[in-house]
């Protein structure tokens, strides 16, 4: 499908392996245990590919490597600036694409801001859902929770959504049987339902969390949210340790507005996580403060959990980098640097709760870079 | 389970005439002319001068709303008449057999819309004050079309169907509706990016709205939108009016009409929660307020403007509420207190 470039983007790869150091070791697969995973590691650096995305992404980037910086965190990074925004040579953004992708099998890690997709080009898939299509990072975690001093309408919320990312609504399946008639078609599998059902099992045990609740429409259609949701049910038996539920999407966003601390770790489709991710992001105070990230067998990509572009403010200096400041922090922990993420997300978090300096999304006057000296004076003092 | 019952006139039972049959095939053959009015009630008052009106009282706590319904009707001195019903809920068993007895109902007699407004109650606190939200989702197709088949063991494929006609159809409802209740604003709620073809089909000049944001913005501050209609389809207006039902305290206060050209069926759409079915405790108000949006459908805004008012001072007063609302009262105790403010 997209494999036009390819032979470009293997000339790269060549080229730049040529004047790179001979790799230490064989790298095994990407997972949330740090014994076995190994990312490309040179000297005592690893090597991660920053992806700054489109709107207000190379300015929350901009802030989170000078934070990164000042910490000293043993990262080098490889920025790649792939655009979904039309610049009129489709041939170019297409290899940066392509380079990006290649640059994450490499690297095994990244992160990532929020790539544009414009509605009208139709054909063109949206780069972020190729994205994770082609490195097959197929959970989507996306943390909700209320960040301490920050007022908004409900408290005690820590919920987290794990979305599978790969299937659903989102294959890409389209087309027009006659003229004014379209068919769109939603792909279930067994195999990837039990994939992401595993995941998010694994992930509550893993941490320490009590209750799984499976999101679907089984009602209405019964043999695709049947087969999701009957694969919950059968995974759920190897989990006796956790609660499990089941709840019907419609339900669920209701009770997500007027109850969300009934839940814990929620699992669901494709579309109906864009959907509650949004909902949940709007509780505890907009998508500026959620983290996120998505994971494969070999690759892991951090990007802010709730996928909003921002092209309104680009440029304005109002983004708040709060939400890839702690994606990068899961990230820092997924290495097992946890001294720097720590200090990372407790300068974020004091700064959030000492409430002076806050960017405008969160009620606040502050610049997204005076928002960044806040947190770097913060983590002297820490 | 689909207990019919004609309230004043049993024989004209034209709008649920036997329905052997769902019909799961869209008519497209059917073409209409727009110079008129879209979904216009169409029904006649019988000789005693009222309008006869369908009752489905559904499954658990149905029966007992429609009777609060009813005893309220009885006592504003109205009306009823076919080519439109007042329903309860129904159950629909999940994952298995049959298809939704209110899927089948909607097929059956196309219809196309579904009016979904919210509003805040007084007298019920909830975080988010003043809502007014007003929904029209698309009904009969989408991804609830029902098409779904096993490809290979272990894969499932569900077609979601947009048409042009139905999308068209849909909209004019929404314009008309929105000059009805005087707003100014119809926004199309769509996920275009993702599914190019079939979201981004109604060629739309006004404005729209990418589903993620209306997510976020609605659940944010929901005030901006009480100036719009927001129009969507089937699925998308299935999740977002239930999480504005959420918004002002549940689906126990926010009413629903689904109309059609032929007829429209007015409905509470809480689930028929038979746990507490028989028990005296269901919150009418649902209910009660669809069937204020029929009369209005009905051009009997006089009532239905009489019936709210005193329905909405009930609540506001906080006395006899029921269960759900954290009150005590029964819901004949509630259909009574309603009945003294008439």
């Amino acid at each position: 499908m997209l494999s036009r470039n390819s032979a470009r983007a293997a000339q790269r790869l060549v080229r730049a392996a040529a004047h790179q150091q001979p790799r230490a070791a064989a790298r095994s697969y990407a997972t949330i245990q740090s014994d076995i995973f190994k990312p490309t590691k040179f000297g005592s650096k690893y090597t991660v590919t920053l992806i700054p995305g489109d709107g207000i992404g190379t300015e929350v980037a901009e802030s989170v490597k000078t934070i990164f910086k000042a910490d000293n965190v043993p990262i080098d990074w490889e920025q790649i600036d792939v655009s979904g925004v039309d610049s009129g040579s489709p041939g170019s953004a297409e290899a940066a694409f392509r380079e990006s992708v290649a640059s994450l099998k490499r690297n095994k890690l990244g992160l990532k801001g929020i790539l544009h997709t414009p509605i009208s080009r139709s054909g063109h898939q949206s780069f972020n859902v190729a994205m994770r299509q082609e490195l097959d990072i197929y959970a989507s975690i996306c943390l909700i929770k209320n960040i301490p001093g920050y007022e908004t309408r409900h408290k005690d919320i820590d919920l987290c959504i794990i979305r599978e990312n790969t299937e659903g609504e989102y294959s890409g399946l389209e087309h027009q049987s006659v003229p004014g008639v379209v068919e769109s078609l939603k792909i279930i599998t067994h195999a990837k339902s039990e994939r992401i059902a595993k995941f998010a099992f694994s992930f509550a045990l893993a941490n320490g969390r009590k209750k799984v609740t499976c999101i679907h429409k089984a009602n209405i259609m019964k043999l695709a949210d049947g087969l999701f949701r009957n694969t919950c049910a059968s995974v759920a038996k190897e989990y006796p340790t956790l609660e499990y539920n089941d709840m019907i999407v419609d339900n669920a966003s209701m009770q997500c507005v007027s109850k969300p601390q009934q839940f814990d770790v929620l699992v669901m489709p494709n579309l109906y996580g864009g959907i509650l991710s949004n909902i949940g992001a709007a509780l505890v105070g907009g998508p500026g403060i959620v983290p996120g990230c998505n994971m494969g067998r070999d690759v892991a990509v951090f990007e802010p959990g709730c996928r909003h572009v921002g092209l309104d403010i680009k440029g304005k200096d109002q983004a708040n980098p709060t939400a890839l400041l702690l994606s990068g922090s899961m990230l820092l922990r997924h290495l097992g640097l946890d001294d720097h993420a720590n200090r990372i997300s407790k300068a974020v978090y004091d700064v959030i709760a000492e409430g002076k300096s806050r960017t405008r999304d969160m009620g606040g006057e502050a610049t997204t870079h005076e928002f960044t000296r806040a947190i770097l004076n913060k983590m002297e003092t820490l | 389970m689909l207990a019919i019952r004609s309230v004043s006139a049993p024989m004209r039972r034209q709008c649920v005439r036997a329905a052997p049959r769902a019909a799961a095939t869209l008519s497209f053959q059917n073409r209409r002319f727009y110079s008129d009015k879209v979904a216009k009630f169409t029904g006649q008052k019988d000789a005693s001068g009222n309008f006869p009106v369908s009752i489905i009282e559904g499954d658990g706590i149905g029966p007992e709303i429609s009777q609060a319904v009813k005893d309220i009707f009885a006592a504003a001195k109205s009306i009823e008449r076919n080519k439109v019903a007042l329903k309860g809920p129904l159950a629909t068993p999940i994952g298995k057999g049959h298809v939704s007895l209110n899927l089948t109902l909607r097929r059956t007699f196309n219809l196309f819309a579904n009016l979904r407004p919210c509003r805040s109650v007084a007298g019920y606190k909830t975080p988010y004050d003043g809502v007014d939200t007003v929904l029209i989702r698309e009904n009969t197709e989408g991804e609830y079309s029902g098409i779904e088949h096993v490809v290979v063991d272990g894969v499932v494929q569900s077609i979601k169907l947009i048409t042009r006609e139905a999308s068209e159809r849909v909209l004019r409802f929404a314009f008309q509706h929105a000059t009805e209740i005087g707003r100014k604003k119809v926004r199309v709620v769509h996920k275009a990016t993702i599914m190019k073809m079939s979201d981004g089909l109604p060629h739309i000049e006004f404005d729209a709205e990418l589903l993620d944001n209306t997510c976020l913005k609605m659940v944010t501050d929901p005030l901006p939108y009480n100036d719009k209609v927001l129009v969507m389809p089937n699925l998308y207006g299935d999740i977002l009016s239930d999480m504005c039902a959420g918004l002002i305290g549940g689906l126990g206060l926010t009413p629903s009409g689904n109309i059609g050209d032929q007829c429209s069926i007015f409905e509470a759409v809480h689930g028929s929660a038979p746990d507490i079915a028989g028990q005296g405790k269901a919150n009418p108000t649902a209910l009660l307020l669809s069937s204020m949006m029929m009369l209005r459908h009905m051009g009997l805004n006089e009532y239905a403007d009489r019936i709210e008012r005193a329905a909405f001072d009930t609540l506001a007063e906080g006395k006899a509420l029921t269960g759900d609302l954290g009150g005590k009262a029964s819901t004949t105790d509630y259909a009574q207190a309603i009945i003294s403010r008439l």
